[in-house]
């Protein structure tokens, strides 16, 4: 029987958020691209929160935008409301969440994806790996089609063998009721990939009209919106927007859910996949912080052209009878209709210990993969990997080095080395916190950290680098200057420094040193500083927060330096870690286990001493000079 | 690689001869010309030849340490092949220590077990050959040293260091859900609050600094046990040895009893003296000191004075003891010479002979004071001839905790003058979060993932 053969470049399995960034950046750099998904209509679907960003997710959106990716494109033309969280905090933190419409963000994105160069979108859902030597071949689909390609790029979201379930409600299906991916899983561990099984959730959505909104608190979005992209016209996102609303659970409600803790999967035990603790159901909330009286619900829009509301905050997988009690026990919500139920969501993903930085496989050439498939959590999470995936999918088959971030060049670089360097046993969400050198890692700033590297790997055209370029410049020559631009005590300053209630100056100082004022910034002082060209908002901003936390940056600079020199000590490939007789036994197993691509990866692995980076260092330098000799 | 300068104390650690604290790296020369002063004031180290000695003074900032002479070796014709500094003290274990403490707050940093080999062999000046052995000496020499650190932090100083940490780690957990969940937590006034946390922190490790008028968090010098029998006098001993009556050495309740029993100084040698006696659970005053309580000292120390009543009989129990002792360096004294003995010099003499042990024995009396020349006489011996001596490891990381505590101190306070400042909250918790990697540096704790642990279990976090 005749079958269908195929030849590609690139394949990618999966169409959610990893899988479009995937395909796009193989296509964009000139790869013949196939992206498999199991329903064309589910293309970037969001079947969880209606937002993109958010604390830290708004930090990968960014860096995704600077190296060429699309999300924040998308989110910028579909958004129906914005806000820039933590604005009272440092930059570091400021982050930028918008809600989107969501099926307008996935038509957008699916219209994206159909008329890029390269690019060919294949319904078919993909079940085997064509594997031969420990090399990537190419992939098989249900109805037995081979397609073969020189890389692979899996990001299957969480499809495999997904079920969802709420109370003793269990629906072999993958989110949202689309079709689940139910022999991929065999493949891989024929393979030797090793899985693990992952838990997420998601709360119901109501019905509008259903809702009392004069119960609740209205949440507006920001005067002024910020676009994600660096590519988007500031003035192009300022739009009429649509509002979130806030309401609170209460004892009663804290009340139905414990009464009826036995009915719900987790406790019962139908649930075995691991969830994640920072985004726990309403009665894992209710459970873990017994004392709390009340827990926010936000209610958020699904789109403009819908009715149905998210409920954020009360995801659950209680039975349906008790979520229509524990949602219509909320002020606001006494009347409410649901319009789908909550339910939790189990899934197969990999043990993301198996991967390199670069996201390909260590035991497969050629295989890559990025997502919720990778254990992490999150659309932007997932969009990160994916674009690093697919980029270095491309790298691949065009016979080049791959890119891999490292945890001082951006949140995607820690992202993706806590995931194939720590120990993970649940999916994996961005925090700030895990950035340790998140001075430097902020928002603002993304562009320069990163479009350099776009524009080296293919992404980014020369019209934007060279603005970044520029725009570097100009920012480095105004630093430069205002450390010297000298202020005298006269009445103009003094009547400055009051008008912004900051104490006068007793003596003459420099306008960097006014700037570091806390209650002052580069933009208050303009008056005082006759000289001062024109600049456009952005190099502004920058210059502002380089003078202003001047000393905390350059702190972290300095550790970055250290940082620096472990990471660019590379280790060689599947290297047998028994042959160096000096390291403890527990760094020898776990060396061997992670295979790390160099000392500051080694450094990292839980089990491995800074006495064994020592020995490797001189086992480095031992190989180096014999192989010289 | 590594072009950060490094220092440590490159001879064994006695207390009599001359000690040599090594600097090496970039910034060796401009180290020591910020803390050598030769007689006339005038002479710049950096500017003098390679390869030459000098003789002045290490001083920091006005004060007089010591008396040296500074060895200045250029790269590349140094054992490391850095610049290399190296400085000949004589002043004694807690003056080598202190020199070594200055060359840090100057710039340098401690040298990791066995760095300076490792650096000799990564610059090239080990032979190939050797490359084996250099490994297998650094993670011996780790091993050691955390091994040693570990062993001898004492349980309130390990728990008062735990406390702190979980509390900073807390505060750090509580910014840090803040920031990743605003709409969530609120942080309105949290600065004076924290300001206050601060200031708690702050006094407790100042406390723990001032443990000792040295800064010595663990035991220097030869762990010494005294045991014998209730009432053969191992606690007028200990006070006769001290020359004064026990006193409290920290205000932090709890951590005089596992910390620093008492340190005494005989002739130059340095004991820790664990009075036994002291101990404060043994309720029953029974006849005969348990076995198996003798057996626990003897294996924590390097030396035992064994205490017998010449006033009462020599049991059983006396000879299981001694049974112990057959393998240890320790000193049999017979006390109360002051009273008719029951048993004899000769008698015990005898009782040695038979087991053919020959540790020494002599006749004191600690309520006359009599007897205590001869016994510091024999200790010195022991000493010089190397029968006894001090794990220079411990000296070593007395100063590595002492610095992990200042620099744990400094970003505490860094944390106080960001509040000043008004500067936002997401600028506390690197400070903070640096703080409690420096007090984890002391327990051998490293971070892990402690804050994301702690995030998850104290904060109800998202959607």
């Amino acid at each position: 029987m005749p079958y269908i053969e195929e030849e590609y470049d690139v394949c990618v399995v999966g169409a959610g958020h990893a899988g479009c960034e995937a395909a796009l950046a193989c296509a964009r750099l000139g790869l013949d691209t196939i992206l498999f998904t199991v329903s064309v209509e589910s293309i970037a679907l969001m079947p969880c929160n209606p937002n993109i960003g958010g604390s830290s997710k708004g930090h990968l959106v960014r860096e995704i935008d600077a190296l060429g990716g699309q999300m924040g494109i998308n989110i910028d033309k579909t958004f129906i409301q914005s806000k820039m969280l933590n604005c009272s905090k440092g930059p570091a933190v400021h982050s930028l969440r918008a809600q989107a419409d969501k099926s307008e963000y996935t038509r957008l994105m699916r219209k994206t994806l159909e008329n890029t160069d390269h690019l060919t979108i294949r319904q078919a859902e993909v079940t085997e790996l064509i594997v031969e030597n420990e090399h990537i071949k190419g992939v098989k689909t249900f109805s037995g089609a081979s397609y073969y390609s020189k890389a692979v790029v899996l990001c299957t979201g969480t499809y495999l063998k997904a079920r969802c379930l709420y109370g003793d409600v269990v629906n072999h299906t993958g989110p949202n009721g689309l079709q689940s991916a139910d022999y991929l899983s065999d493949s891989l561990k024929e393979n030797g990939v090793e899985l693990f099984r992952f838990k997420t959730g998601t709360p119901a959505r109501v019905d509008k009209r259903s809702i009392d909104f004069s119960k609740m608190e209205e949440q507006k979005g920001d005067e002024r919106v910020v676009p994600f992209s660096f590519t988007t016209d500031p003035e192009d996102v300022q739009i009429d927007q649509v509002s979130c609303w806030l309401t609170y659970t209460n004892l009663k409600t804290h009340e139905v859910i414990r009464e009826n803790l036995d009915r719900s999967p987790l406790y019962s035990g139908m649930i075995e996949g691991t969830g994640p603790r920072y985004c726990p159901s309403i009665e894992d909330k209710v459970v873990k912080f017994a004392d709390k009286e009340r827990h926010q619900v936000f209610l958020e829009p699904e789109g403009l052209y819908t009715n149905e509301m998210y409920v954020g905050g009360m995801s659950s997988s209680l039975p349906e009878d008790v979520q229509y009690q524990m949602y219509r026990s909320v002020a606001g919500m006494e009347q409410v209709k649901i319009v789908r139920n909550a339910y939790a969501i189990e899934y197969d993903c990999i043990n993301p210990r198996q991967l390199y930085p670069s996201l390909e496989f260590k035991k497969i050439r050629g295989l890559f993969s990025g997502g919720q498939f990778n254990g992490s959590s999150g659309y932007e999470e997932a969009a990160a990997q994916g674009l690093i995936a697919g980029i270095n999918a491309a790298m691949f088959s065009l016979g080049k080095d791959p890119l891999i971030l490292d945890r001082s060049t951006s949140y995607i670089g820690v992202l993706i080395d806590d995931l194939v360097t720590k120990e993970n046993h649940e999916p994996y969400r961005m925090m700030t916190s895990r950035a340790e050198y998140r001075l430097l890692l902020r928002q603002d700033n993304a562009d320069l950290r990163l479009s350099k590297i776009g524009y080296e790997v293919g992404l980014i055209s020369q019209e934007r680098y060279d603005w970044v370029v520029e725009k570097e410049r100009l920012i480095e020559k105004e630093v430069e200057r205002i450390q010297h631009v000298k202020i005298g005590a006269n009445a103009a300053v003094q009547k400055i420094l009051e008008l912004h209630g900051s104490t006068p100056l007793k003596t003459g100082t420099t306008l960097a040193e006014l700037i570091r004022r806390p209650e002052l910034t580069y933009e208050m002082l303009k008056e005082i500083d006759s000289d001062r060209p024109d600049f456009p908002e952005d190099v502004i901003e920058q210059v502002n927060i380089q003078v202003k936390y001047d000393g905390y940056i350059k702190r972290q600079l300095k550790q970055v330096k250290e940082f620096k020199k472990l990471e660019n000590k590379r280790l060689p490939e599947h290297f047998d870690y028994d042959q160096v007789k000096s390291l403890r036994i527990e760094a020898k197993q776990k060396l061997n286990l992670y295979q790390p691509v160099n000392l500051g990866q080694a450094s990292r692995i839980s089990g491995v001493s800074p006495a064994d980076i020592s020995v490797l260092l001189v086992y480095l330098e031992q190989m180096y000079r014999k192989n010289k000799e | 690689m590594d072009t950060d300068t490094i220092a440590a104390i490159s001879t064994a650690v006695t207390n009599a001869g001359i000690g040599i604290v090594r600097i090496s790296g970039e910034d060796s020369f401009q180290i020591i010309d910020k803390i050598y002063r030769s007689e006339n004031g005038k002479k710049i180290l950096s500017q003098e030849k390679s390869h030459t000695v000098h003789y002045g003074y290490i001083c920091d900032g006005e004060k007089k340490i010591d008396e040296v002479m500074v060895l200045i070796l250029k790269s590349p014709n140094t054992y490391t092949k850095e610049d290399t500094v190296e400085i000949d003290c004589h002043g004694g274990i807690l003056v080598m220590r202190r020199i070594l403490e200055t060359v840090i707050k100057y710039g340098a940093r401690l040298a990791e077990p066995g760095e300076f080999t490792k650096r000799a062999f990564l610059n090239g000046r080990i032979d190939l050959s050797q490359a084996e052995s250099v490994m297998d000496l650094i993670n011996a020499k780790n091993d050691f040293a955390l091994k040693s650190s570990i062993d001898q932090l004492g349980g309130s100083l390990k728990k008062a260091i735990k406390e702190m940490r979980e509390k900073i780690l807390h505060e750090i957990a509580l910014i840090e859900s803040a920031l990743d969940d605003p709409e969530h937590i609120s942080m309105e006034g949290y600065g004076e609050q924290l300001l206050e946390i601060l200031q708690e922190l702050s006094h407790r490790i100042e406390s723990l600094l001032s443990v000792s008028e040295n800064g010595q968090l663990l035991k220097e010098g030869i762990n010494t046990a005294i045991i014998g029998k209730p009432n053969a006098g191992k606690s007028s001993l200990m006070n006769v040895l001290a020359g004064k009556e026990r006193a409290i050495v920290t205000d932090i309740a709890g951590t005089t009893r596992d910390m620093i029993e008492e340190q005494v100084n005989l002739n130059g040698v340095t004991l820790n003296i664990m009075d036994t006696a002291g101990i404060r659970d043994t309720q029953d005053v029974v006849e005969k000191i348990g076995v198996d309580k003798a057996k626990k000292y003897l294996s924590e120390s390097d030396l035992v004075f064994y205490v017998i009543d010449s006033s009462t009989i020599f049991d059983e129990n006396d000879k299981e003891i001694l049974e112990l002792l057959d393998q240890k360096k320790s000193i049999l004294l017979l006390n109360k010479s002051d009273l008719d003995p029951v048993t004899s010099e000769e008698k015990v003499r005898q009782i040695l002979q038979e087991r053919e042990m020959l540790h020494p024995l002599i006749s004191i009396s600690a309520k006359e004071k009599s007897g205590l020349e001869e016994l510091k006489a024999v200790i010195q011996n022991m000493f010089f001839k190397g029968e006894i001596q001090i794990q220079d490891e411990i000296y070593i990381t007395n100063v590595r905790q002492k610095s992990s505590l200042e620099s744990a101190k400094e970003s505490l306070s860094m944390v106080e003058r960001s509040i000043a400042d008004g500067m936002p909250e997401d600028f506390y918790s690197i400070d903070l979060m640096n703080a409690y990697q420096e007090l984890g540096n002391i327990t051998g704790e490293t971070v892990g993932e402690d804050l994301v642990n702690e995030i998850f279990s104290k904060f109800c976090m998202g959607k």
